[in-house]
């Protein structure tokens, strides 16, 4: 009874934790890419608390439900939208420390966890009974249903390799960061795994509608797409949803590809280890935005719907399987 | 919630062209590009009235015009500014007597702010701006 208790506050305070760090960490991390980006353009760039500031005044804002809304799936999109961010990140481990529900997902749960924040801002979108929400619900969609296969082709090989190694349970977090797939492929699968891992980062901005698939919200067309109906309070809570789940994103990367922690370089001193593993994720979190977000917003420009979809199903998904299929060689060499 | 003065590091600007001969538009272009930068300001150009902090309403306002521009004031939240930019707003520059003319915009929204020029040069519409900053701060009677 005691112990049931004791796992119960565990639960609750470690949610607390992260949906309070999700949240601040999230609004930094899109802070950071909006000084960086703004320097890559020769510009000086808003401060670094920029979206702090955004924030506190869309509170202030006026909240305007529109008269042919369905006002309760209106209001219910963003908080589902920023639940569901935060529910990402309690599967990941975050610095050195287990993730809080660890022992209840795996990679194939953050799959589907990963689609809920989407298909919240859809049903927002529909919700909202604009044109314009309507036509960036519809891109919204058809963008999830792109990037959904190079995703699974990335998440799948990596477990299956690790299967062929000999892991036990390959697709649960815990085994996919503690014997990463550097440590178990030969050449030819390193190879596989740093293709898997371009594929991962040109996902990421489909997965965050970012530069160049914001095609659901493009401004200039769209007029923002599905959040053109959203003021106020509620587009407060989508763009907190927005940096969780930047940040979920790239915990998703940095567990698959780069585990790697500190705590082993100071040993005897737990309390040390813990704090450098967190610093290190922080920076870890950041390098990744940084490639596969500011980076890769800064250089392209955006993608047509219908080219999003040959992006992802063509090119990307080929370069999944091709992946794949390295990473399959190289278990026949010899494991 | 206690008003607080945030918005003079956030304003989001939504651009309202009512019927104006671009002249204002590429002068706003200019005035959002990297070379003055108002991003570091927490200046931001959104495309929906929803989102939007401060109208920028350039151009002298048709009579086709006119419900759109209503509409696009009601739409956006309070608390909002509206900024004139260009001298077809404020009189109806070389179309003042033009029978297709619903006024200048102040005939048909108020108008909080008023940029002269056709078209005014960039560092003015971002005086505008930081004026428009100051009055939403007066509107909420935060900060001096």
């Amino acid at each position: 009874m005691i112990e049931q208790l004791g796992g119960f506050l565990y639960v609750v305070l470690g949610t607390i934790f992260v949906a309070l760090f999700g949240i601040g960490f999230g609004l930094g991390v899109l802070g950071v890419d909006r000084k960086l980006t703004a320097h890559m353009q020769a510009r000086i760039g808003p401060p670094l608390r920029q979206p702090f500031i955004d924030i506190r005044k869309l509170l202030l804002k006026e909240n305007i439900i529109p008269e042919n809304a369905i006002s309760w799936l209106f209001n219910a999109a963003p908080v589902f939208a920023l639940a569901a961010s935060v529910t990402i990140l309690l599967y990941l481990p975050i610095g050195g420390l287990p993730p809080v529900l660890g022992v209840y997902g795996d990679i194939i749960l953050i799959m589907y966890l990963l689609t809920v924040p989407a298909l919240a801002m859809v049903t927002g979108g529909f919700a909202s009974g604009s044109p314009y929400a309507t036509v960036g619900a519809q891109r919204e969609m058809i963008t999830m249903m792109a990037y959904e296969l190079p995703l699974a082709t990335v998440f799948i090989a990596l477990a299956w390799r690790l299967a062929r190694a000999g892991v036990q349970d390959p697709f649960s977090l815990a085994s996919l960061t503690s014997t990463p797939i550097w440590s178990v492929a030969g050449p030819l699968g390193i190879i596989g795994a740093l293709i898997l891992l371009i594929v991962l980062i040109f996902v990421t901005p489909g997965e965050l509608s970012r530069v160049p698939f914001d095609t659901p919200e493009a401004e200039t067309e769209l007029a923002g797409g599905l959040m053109v109906e959203y003021s106020g309070k509620n587009l407060a809570m989508f763009y907190l949803a927005q940096g969780v789940k930047s940040v979920a994103m790239a915990s998703v990367i940095v567990a698959l590809f780069l585990p790697w922690g500190l705590s082993e370089f100071v040993p005897g001193i737990p309390a040390l280890g813990i704090l450098l593993d967190f610093l290190w994720y922080i920076v870890k979190v950041l390098a990744v935005l940084f490639v596969s977000v500011s980076l890769i917003r800064v250089a392209m420009a955006r993608f047509r719907i219908s080219q999003v979809v040959t992006m992802y199903w063509i090119y990307l998904g080929g370069l999944g399987i091709l992946g794949l299929t390295l990473l399959f060689l190289d278990s026949l060499g010899g494991v | 919630m206690k008003p607080t003065p945030s918005f003079n590091r956030s304003l989001w600007v939504y651009h309202l062209n009512s019927g104006s001969c671009n002249g204002c538009e590429i002068e706003i272009v200019a005035a959002l590009a990297p070379r003055y930068d108002p991003e570091r300001f927490g200046v931001k150009l959104v495309g929906s009235p929803r989102h939007a902090d401060a109208l920028l309403v350039t151009g002298p306002v048709p009579n086709k015009m006119k419900e759109r521009v209503l509409r696009i004031m009601e739409q956006t939240p309070d608390p909002k500014v509206v900024i004139c930019v260009g001298t077809c707003g404020e009189s109806g520059g070389v179309y003042y007597d033009s029978y297709s003319l619903a006024g200048p915009i102040d005939d048909v929204i108020p108008v909080d702010i008023y940029v002269s020029g056709c078209p005014p040069r960039p560092e003015a519409i971002l005086h505008g701006v930081v004026k428009a900053i100051e009055k939403l701060e007066q509107l909420q009677g935060g900060a001096t």
